[in-house]
């Protein structure tokens, strides 16, 4: 026991890991206060689609040479997130096929991008670490943090902003909008807010396992709480807790850091689960 | 001036004309029940009257005092409502959101006419309650609470009692009589055509891509197709 924990005390020395925590659980909050909306608008899908697309970018900004590819990759992630929650309601091609295919087509220009334009001898590695985000994390600039910063407090406070809003636009768009509400508006801040955590939790978990991270924090939430507010905090809490305690587990079992944080969340989902599983039965 | 007036209305979608020729008005404290068949255009006209859609051709026009946003709704509702995770005070709540403008939070005068809105619907005592949990009445109810709160003027509802048992249907008819006799205009699409000549003070029967009937309900009954719906006379089906 007392080799773990030294351990963590060790790794606290250095000021990646530091950073890692920071950025790390900052992320963990925002993706799950977006989980929340997304599950019951039955958009689960979305963040896929989305981190996809944001690899897509990735590999074009490193093809490019740009120093700081975030201002290129969340553009076009914004893009693409206002354009897939508009294409939900009436269109040719249907959500999830419309999902389906900008995931694939940035996936595969993104592939090829980054074999065609080549700047470093390890391909293989570089994929894997925009997919599973397996090191990035501990390779965090000092800058990549106060833009983590800035951005997931700015997520908080739009969130708090509008969230009579997107309860009202979660639970019944139409009504929102038949009496008088710019639910459009709501919408578009919605996949603005959310095309912004894809981005961010990119770096933390990989672009493969973000949904798991917008996902698993609030279904567990909803196993057990009752009230939007209720499952709101606690699908909050739990994610920052996964998020704290996944880093923590990487640093003493050196294990991917994105995937561990994933295996914490199904295990805390078994639990909720279980525990919701108990309430219905008194 | 009514509250809401349909001109010479053409509905439908995909250029396809559904039933054309609608033209109606509803005055303040009208109970009008929308009656037809299956496909002949209620669902399509709700959503127009709501702005949902835009007509092919005619004018739909609110007036006396009530803005076009004005008109609050109850819905059959959707697969996703029936597991949201809610309390009965957030969805009731969520009606005022229109009053609220660029506001984040609520007023304590909102809370309170929600509060009412409750107590009139005899759902205050489940305020706590998670909405997915209630019988179809009760969120009915709640549902019909949430519209109260965004309008008290007019209020078009789907088949409120559809899916309801015997009890708690008619208890659901009184309950919109009731608010009906308080001033609340009353538009309602109905299959329940016996409730509905109950009830209802104005019935407009839609047939195949016309207009079959509109009027008083009194007058309804005289008329041949009135009284073969409602099978009080004239030759059955």
């Amino acid at each position: 026991m007392t080799e773990i924990f030294d351990t963590i005390v060790l790794a606290f020395d250095f000021t990646m890991v530091r950073y890692a925590m920071i950025v790390g659980v900052l992320i963990a909050m925002c993706s799950s206060l977006l989980g929340v909306t997304l599950v019951l608008k039955r958009f689960s899908f979305i963040g896929d689609g989305l981190s996809h697309v944001a690899f897509g970018a990735m590999a074009i900004a490193a093809a490019m040479n740009l120093t700081n590819n975030i201002l290129f990759v969340l553009p076009v992630t914004m893009v693409c997130a206002v354009l897939l929650l508009r294409t939900g309601q009436n269109s040719k091609i249907k959500g999830d096929a419309a999902i389906a295919m900008i995931s694939v087509s940035a996936l595969a220009t993104g592939y090829l991008v980054m074999n065609v334009f080549a700047t470093t001898t390890n391909l293989a590695g570089d994929v894997c670490t925009i997919l599973f985000g397996s090191t990035t994390i501990l390779t965090l600039t000092n800058i990549d943090v106060w833009v983590s910063v800035i951005l997931s407090l700015s997520v908080v406070t739009v969130f708090t902003m509008f969230y009579h809003k997107i309860f009202a636009v979660t639970f019944d768009e139409d009504f929102a909008t038949a009496t008088g509400n710019k639910a459009k508006l709501y919408n578009l801040i919605l996949a603005i807010v959310i095309a912004v955590v894809i981005v961010l939790a990119m770096r933390l978990v990989g672009a493969l396992l973000i949904t798991a991270l917008v996902i698993f924090p609030a279904i567990s939430a909803m196993r057990v709480f009752k009230s939007f507010r209720s499952v709101t905090i606690w699908s909050v809490i739990i994610s920052v807790k996964c998020a704290a305690i996944g880093m923590l587990a990487s640093i003493v079992l050196e294990t991917p850091v994105g995937a561990t944080i994933v295996a914490v969340n199904i295990i805390v989902f078994g639990l909720f689960s279980f525990i919701g599983l108990l309430r219905r039965m008194i | 001036m009514p509250q809401l007036s349909c001109r010479d209305v053409s509905l439908g979608y995909d250029g396809k004309t559904i039933v054309s020729g609608l033209t109606f008005d509803v005055n303040k404290g009208d109970y009008l029940c929308i009656v037809g068949d299956n496909g002949s255009g209620k669902s399509t006209l709700m959503k127009t009257i709501l702005r949902l859609q835009t007509p092919l051709s005619g004018k739909i026009e609110t007036g006396d005092g009530v803005a076009p946003n004005e008109i609050g709704y109850l819905l059959q509702q959707t697969a996703a409502q029936k597991d949201f995770p809610a309390t009965v005070l957030e969805v009731v709540l969520s009606g005022l959101l229109n009053r609220a403008g660029m506001r984040p939070f609520y007023s304590k005068t909102e809370k309170q006419t929600a509060n009412e809105n409750m107590e009139t619907l005899g759902i205050s005592h489940i305020a706590k309650k998670c909405y997915r949990e209630l019988s179809g009445g009760q969120q009915q109810r709640v549902l019909l609470a949430r519209a109260l709160c965004a309008t008290r003027k007019i209020i078009l509802m789907d088949e409120p009692a559809a899916g309801l048992d015997p009890g708690a249907s008619i208890e659901m008819y009184t309950l919109i009589k009731n608010l009906n006799d308080s001033g609340v205009t009353v538009i309602m699409i109905s299959h329940d055509i016996i409730a509905s000549v109950k009830y209802a003070s104005h019935i407009l029967h839609i047939g195949r891509e016309k207009t079959l009937f509109f009027g008083t309900t009194e007058d309804y009954l005289k008329t041949d197709i009135g009284k073969l719906y409602t099978h009080t006379g004239g030759d059955t089906v």
